[in-house]
């Protein structure tokens, strides 16, 4: 789906000249590079800050969530039948499950599930596509056929149903990592094209030739030149799937192949909720909501990356 | 044309065959056994079970099964169900659902979101333009299941309940005709719906910046015109790739939206063959929805030779 991006991204990684702002006084003599340019752009972006602010406070919650909630919900008597579907109040901000278990403390500690399999996916296929992409694009010919065909071959198998049975097929399916695993085998071709797209745009460059003739080897071309001038592109569209990547995990826990209980996703939650939708809607809007903003907050630092890098779109 | 399309088509063998054989290797090591399944909770009958697996060869190696298939596939069959029905006449009760679903989400998809984006374009930064940026956001960011009961809530429900407007149902009622799918597919199309909003404001933005742009303004063309056959058309190239892509997307993403509105489609018999682990209704499955995959991408490479003379195919 970020398809989108793709197209609009690879151009411009290796050539930051047309925005060259007038440096601040105190350096006058610093040539602003990409990478600069971005962090100076990302500090000022309001999105930025937001997204920013909110993915911390996410990332701090799924690593201790014991501090923002009174008890754990896998202890005993967490859960109180009595309780069952009751409405939100003052002590329990997200009311109760039909379980009985506070749905805010359910919310709070399935945090870690969703940003694990996000960061962990996204690190997974951006290293794998980006690696493979550099290879195919560097050295070209049949390395690059052959990857090329195979990444057409995971393109055109459908995700849900790709993922539905590799999901079967492992030993050790349900839990976040397993889901990790499955979205990063069926995810990496597509940062895989844009690598490879924005290795191939840059291998004919100048400071390419420059560094050959210095006699750099095959190793620190790619790696000291080709790679972080190519690397844009790929970033941009990695920080944008950690949203999508989390969306699809609730997406995977729904359909019942995702993480399996006892565990707590907010798939899982909303899955388990959804019978009784119409008699008691809390149950399932107050994990839908969290998960939705946990989704929007890295859009939205993802949305900020791509306007930082990519000069040209604005 | 005639050249490149059967160029094409050879090109496309392989990738369909990759894709069968890596769905084929999946379902094959996949853990259980077929056989015992069908027996469901009881031991299977040693001879009984001997028996089917006679019928069905499933004692073959791997590669020689995986050859009896594909060679059927290129014969037009798609083999039996271990139940002894064939595969193709399972699809055929299933594939209409879903092709209509993801047709009709296609259309609104694709009028919607170019309206949308158009609109927003020729309004950059006024009201309309920041509400369907925010909105389009919001889409993106709400899991699709989730859009999905909170639709069916108010317009299933509510505006029965309310107003006593029965339009939309809550389940998918066949006798309903087209009116029936409107719902499902409007859940379906919204995720991608925002993002071809997205593409073609950023798309039409950018061409409207163009020379022939501004030198159609100064032959004193009416602005529809400018912007439909000038701008609009040269816009239009990235948002027929995205589209292209996105409809066998919309097929695969379809086992969602059917498992929300209750229809029988290829979502519940490619669950129910996982489950079973019956592998050659899986791999038909997905050998149709590859073949449908290769068929749009064809076609949107083709679309482009229509939307701008200047791309040629020899």
């Amino acid at each position: 789906m970020s398809d989108t991006i793709t197209k609009d991204a690879s151009a411009p990684a290796g050539d930051n000249s047309p925005k060259a702002t007038p440096a601040k006084k105190e350096k006058p003599e610093r040539v602003a590079s990409l990478w600069s340019d971005a962090v100076r752009d990302l500090r000022r972006n309001p999105l930025f800050i937001i997204g920013g602010v909110l993915v911390l406070a996410l990332i701090v919650i799924s690593i201790v969530p014991g501090w923002f909630t009174d008890g754990s919900p896998f202890a005993n008597g967490a859960c109180d039948l009595s309780h069952s579907l009751e409405r939100p109040s003052a002590e329990h901000w997200f009311g109760y499950d039909v379980q009985g278990c506070d749905i805010y403390t359910r919310t709070v500690w399935g945090a870690r599930n969703s940003i694990i399999v996000g960061i962990l996916t996204t690190t997974t296929v951006t290293v794998v596509g980006a690696l493979l992409g550099l290879w195919a694009g560097w050295k070209g010919g049949v390395i690059d056929s052959i990857l090329s065909r195979i990444t057409e071959i995971f393109f055109s198998i459908p995700t849900l149903l790709g993922g539905m049975l590799i999901m079967s097929m492992l030993p050790f399916a349900g839990n976040a990592y397993s889901v990790s695993l499955v979205m990063a085998v069926l995810g990496w071709p597509q940062i895989f094209r844009i690598m490879r797209a924005s290795v191939l745009s840059n291998k004919n460059n100048d400071y390419v030739m420059a560094a050959r003739a210095l006699g750099a080897g095959a190793g620190r071309i790619t790696f000291r030149h080709i790679l972080p001038n190519a690397i844009a592109p790929v970033i941009v569209v990695a920080a944008i799937s950690l949203g999508v990547f989390i969306g699809a995990e609730a997406a995977l826990s729904y359909l019942g192949i995702g993480v399996q209980p006892p565990q707590i996703s907010w798939g899982l939650m909303i899955s388990d909720a959804q019978v009784r939708f119409l008699a008691a809607p809390h149950v399932l809007l107050f994990p839908a909501a969290v998960l939705s903003v946990t989704v929007l907050a890295f859009i939205m630092l993802g949305d900020a990356v791509r306007d930082a890098l990519d000069p040209k779109l604005r | 044309m005639g050249r490149y399309v059967i160029r094409r088509l050879i090109q496309a063998i392989p990738v369909l065959i990759g894709a069968t054989f890596l769905i084929y290797a999946i379902v094959f090591f996949l853990p259980g056994d077929p056989v015992q399944a069908l027996a469901g909770e009881k031991r299977a009958d040693p001879i009984v079970a001997e028996m089917i697996r006679q019928k069905y060869h499933l004692n073959d190696p791997f590669i020689v099964q995986y050859w009896d298939y594909i060679s059927g596939v290129f014969r037009g069959d798609l083999g039996s169900s271990l139940q002894g029905r064939s595969v193709s006449e399972m699809l055929g009760e299933a594939f209409p659902y879903t092709v209509n679903l993801a047709l009709v989400a296609f259309v609104i998809e694709a009028v919607v979101g170019v309206a949308a984006g158009v609109m927003a374009a020729l309004r950059k930064g006024k009201f309309l333009d920041q509400l369907i940026l925010i909105s389009t956001l919001l889409v993106i960011s709400i899991p699709v299941f989730v859009t999905g009961f909170i639709l069916q809530l108010v317009l299933g429900v509510q505006l029965k309940n309310d107003y006593g407007i029965d339009f939309f149902s809550v389940s998918f009622n066949e006798d309903d005709g087209i009116r029936a799918y409107l719902l499902p597919a409007f859940v379906l199309a919204s995720l991608s719906l925002a993002y071809v909003a997205r593409l073609t404001r950023t798309s039409l933005m950018e061409t409207m910046r163009a020379d022939y742009v501004r030198t159609a303004v100064a032959k004193g063309l009416k602005r529809r015109r400018v912007i439909v056959r000038h701008a609009l058309r040269n816009a239009l190239i990235p948002i027929v790739t995205f589209l292209g892509a996105d409809l066998g997307g919309l097929m695969g993403g379809a086992v969602i939206t059917e498992k929300i509105f209750n229809m029988h489609g290829i979502g519940g018999l490619i669950a129910q063959a996982v489950y079973q682990k019956q592998g050659t209704i899986i791999v038909g499955v997905v050998t149709l929805l590859v073949l449908i995959y290769l068929v749009t991408t064809l076609l949107v490479d083709m679309l482009y030779a229509v939307l701008d003379p200047r791309i040629r195919y020899e």
